[in-house]
């Protein structure tokens, strides 16, 4: 399992290696000289020259990114137009806001979609089963966005209005208290609760209908025992799968939450850094989140090897 | 997929002609299917409301009326006004239009540099296919939405560079689609068959590859217009696509969001709209799947 980690790990830096050119490229999108652009548009003549120094513009391109590279690889992301501080201390004050915000939702939506999943395998064509599948798939198909308004409307207009009350049932913005957690993280675990209750139910109903499965009700088992014990368990790899996928999605999606809710995490961050063509943030912002991404898919594959023994891993 | 059954139908076809997917046969199955019925009728409402949006459109989109802004529903204007008295029934028809080129749009730029990219990967394999999946794992370290927020971070924010950015996201899911498929279809007899009568490379992928890769092909761009449209509002949310005025619905939930408190039907009905067409791609994508792809026939 080890040898296979550090495989997995080694086979990772190619990728992350695209991930970072394609950031350092980024900036180059923008119209224009790329000193500007990092160094702000209020810059002075002498501060976009020390930019254009610093990072070694006038040079090859591989160079620069050689130059760029080195300076990520000892934590310097550059300085942000905005605040003037280190972007790397930007995101370090921000990212454990928004982990905190990914995994309670994460674990919210696993908590419900698994079972709703498992609940609507064992009663395949019943009312519910078609009911909570639709249900599913217009939770998927809702903007996270909008469902975190319709919370706001909800819990800091109408349901305050109903109860005559002076302030909102929940805080609608900001963080800090675990009331502040509660509509973000139900914004944001909305699609996945959904994906998740989809994925169980098909993975479900391909092992229930396995011949083992036929032979475990022969033998008298309990339903409760076939379900849990035989078919949950060889039912879990692809469940895995999309709780690590969406992990991924979920940061992504942390952008458009926080944004709702004013969390002020790095997806916030992101948003506020594009207003302020702060392109330096947006460099480290979308980096840090990719890695993350990437080091995740490691983790579900690792997991992967680890559930099921049939898989040999050289 | 598709390319699966080819090899069972070679034996009945002739080797010049491959072997294409039954279109009555899938069509009849669609039609079976009332869920996948349920989300062609949603999408085309979204479609003819979209191109008739001048003539049914109660009032011009733009035209402001001060007296009425933020006014909720009314016999006159059903859906209520918007921050500027705007009628907002009229805006999210044209909303639709907008919605739609936007996915249209960016699946079409997805589908013209991603299902060639998966074609010669898939075909050529070695060198090219390295150079091709390496690519792919790269878009793909980045969650999607993400990947679109930068390039119009980067590229400047406008509904053109929001359809390029969501076509762009949409091309590894393309490529490693078809690299898969094509990889299926070039194992298959017909085309070893065709390979013996001297068919150059081009001829064998434009008449026998092609044509076995547009099931799964179509079925995912059923699909990629849900997450298009749904990923087009997100940046118009973030105020990332559309000018402000333009009717687009994730703007008009943007701008709607200051007035949630007064005006709670300005934010209410542009998301229902998303959600609707998105739930009508979703059902007639699934539907597809189901009529198109053996493995998930009952």
């Amino acid at each position: 399992m080890t040898r296979y980690l550090i495989r997995r790990l080694l086979l990772a830096i190619p990728t992350l290696i695209g991930v970072s050119f394609f950031v350092f490229l980024s900036v180059r999108l923008v119209p224009g000289d790329p000193a500007i652009a990092l160094a702000g548009e209020l810059a002075t003549p002498e501060i976009v020259a020390q930019v254009r120094e610093d990072l070694g513009l006038d040079d090859p391109l591989h160079i620069q990114y050689i130059t760029y590279m080195g300076r990520m690889l000892q934590g310097d992301m550059g300085q942000s137009i905005r605040s003037r501080l280190p972007v790397v201390d930007e995101i370090a004050l921000r990212l454990p806001r928004t982990l905190l915000l990914t995994f309670a939702s994460l674990l919210v939506a696993a908590a419900i979609g698994i079972p709703l999943g498992i609940a609507s395998s064992t009663r395949p064509g019943s009312m519910f089963d078609t009911g909570s599948m639709i249900v599913a798939l217009l939770g998927i198909s809702m903007p996270i966005f909008w469902l975190g308004l319709m919370l706001m409307i909800l819990f800091a207009v109408l349901i305050p209005d109903w109860l005559s009350l002076t302030s909102p049932v929940l805080p609608p913005t900001g963080y800090g208290t675990w009331q502040h957690m509660i509509m973000p993280v139900t914004a944001l675990a909305a699609n996945s609760i959904a994906l998740q209750a989809r994925m169980t139910r098909a993975s479900m109903l391909e092992v229930l209908g396995q011949d083992y499965i036929r032979t475990a009700r022969a033998k008298g088992q309990y339903e409760r025992t076939v379900v849990y014990y035989h078919a949950l368990r060889n039912a879990l790899l692809p469940i895995v799968t999309i709780i690590g996928l969406q992990f991924g999605t979920l940061l992504g999606g942390a952008v458009l939450t926080e944004t709702v809710f004013s969390w002020p995490g790095i997806g916030r961050l992101l948003v506020d850094s594009i207003g302020y063509r702060d392109y330096p943030v947006i460099q480290g912002t979308v980096f840090v989140i990719a890695v993350g991404f990437v080091l995740t898919n490691i983790l579900v594959d690792v997991l992967y090897a680890y559930l099921d023994p049939r898989i040999q891993y050289r | 997929m598709a390319s699966s059954s080819s090899v069972t139908e070679l034996s009945e076809s002739s080797v010049t002609s491959s072997p294409s997917m039954k279109l009555p046969q899938s069509f009849q199955r669609i039609i079976r299917n009332p869920m996948a019925i349920i989300g062609l009728v949603i999408v085309l409402s979204f479609i003819l409301i979209g191109i008739t949006a001048e003539i049914i459109a109660p009032y011009d989109y733009d035209k402001s009326n001060f007296m009425l802004a933020r006014d909720g529903p009314s016999a006159e204007h059903i859906l209520g006004n918007d921050e500027l008295g705007r009628d907002m029934l009229s805006r999210l028809m044209y909303g639709a239009r907008i919605s739609l080129l936007l996915g249209i749009m960016s699946v079409g730029i997805g589908l013209s540099i991603g299902v060639p990219m998966g074609i010669l990967a898939g075909y050529f394999g070695g060198t090219i296919d390295l150079f091709v999946t390496s690519l792919i794992d790269i878009m793909l370290a980045f969650p999607s939405i993400l990947l679109a927020i930068m390039m119009v971070a980067f590229l400047g924010p406008s509904l053109e560079n929001a359809m390029i950015a969501i076509g762009v996201l949409s091309i590894p899911i393309y490529t490693r689609l078809v690299r898969s498929s094509t990889m299926g279809v070039k194992q298959d007899l017909f085309v070893e068959a065709a390979r013996a009568l001297g068919a150059k490379n081009r001829t064998i992928i434009v008449r026998h590859i092609l044509p076995n890769v547009l099931a799964p092909i179509t079925v995912q761009s059923t699909l990629q217009m849900a997450v298009a449209i749904q990923a087009a509002a997100a940046l118009g949310f973030l105020g990332l696509g559309a000018p402000p005025d333009v009717p687009e619905w994730g703007n008009m939930l943007q701008k709607g969001r200051t007035y949630i408190r007064s005006a709670p039907h300005i934010v209410l009905y542009p998301g229902l709209a998303t959600m609707m067409v998105v739930f009508g791609f979703s059902l007639l994508g699934d539907g597809l799947r189901d009529a198109l792809d053996p493995r998930f026939r009952k």
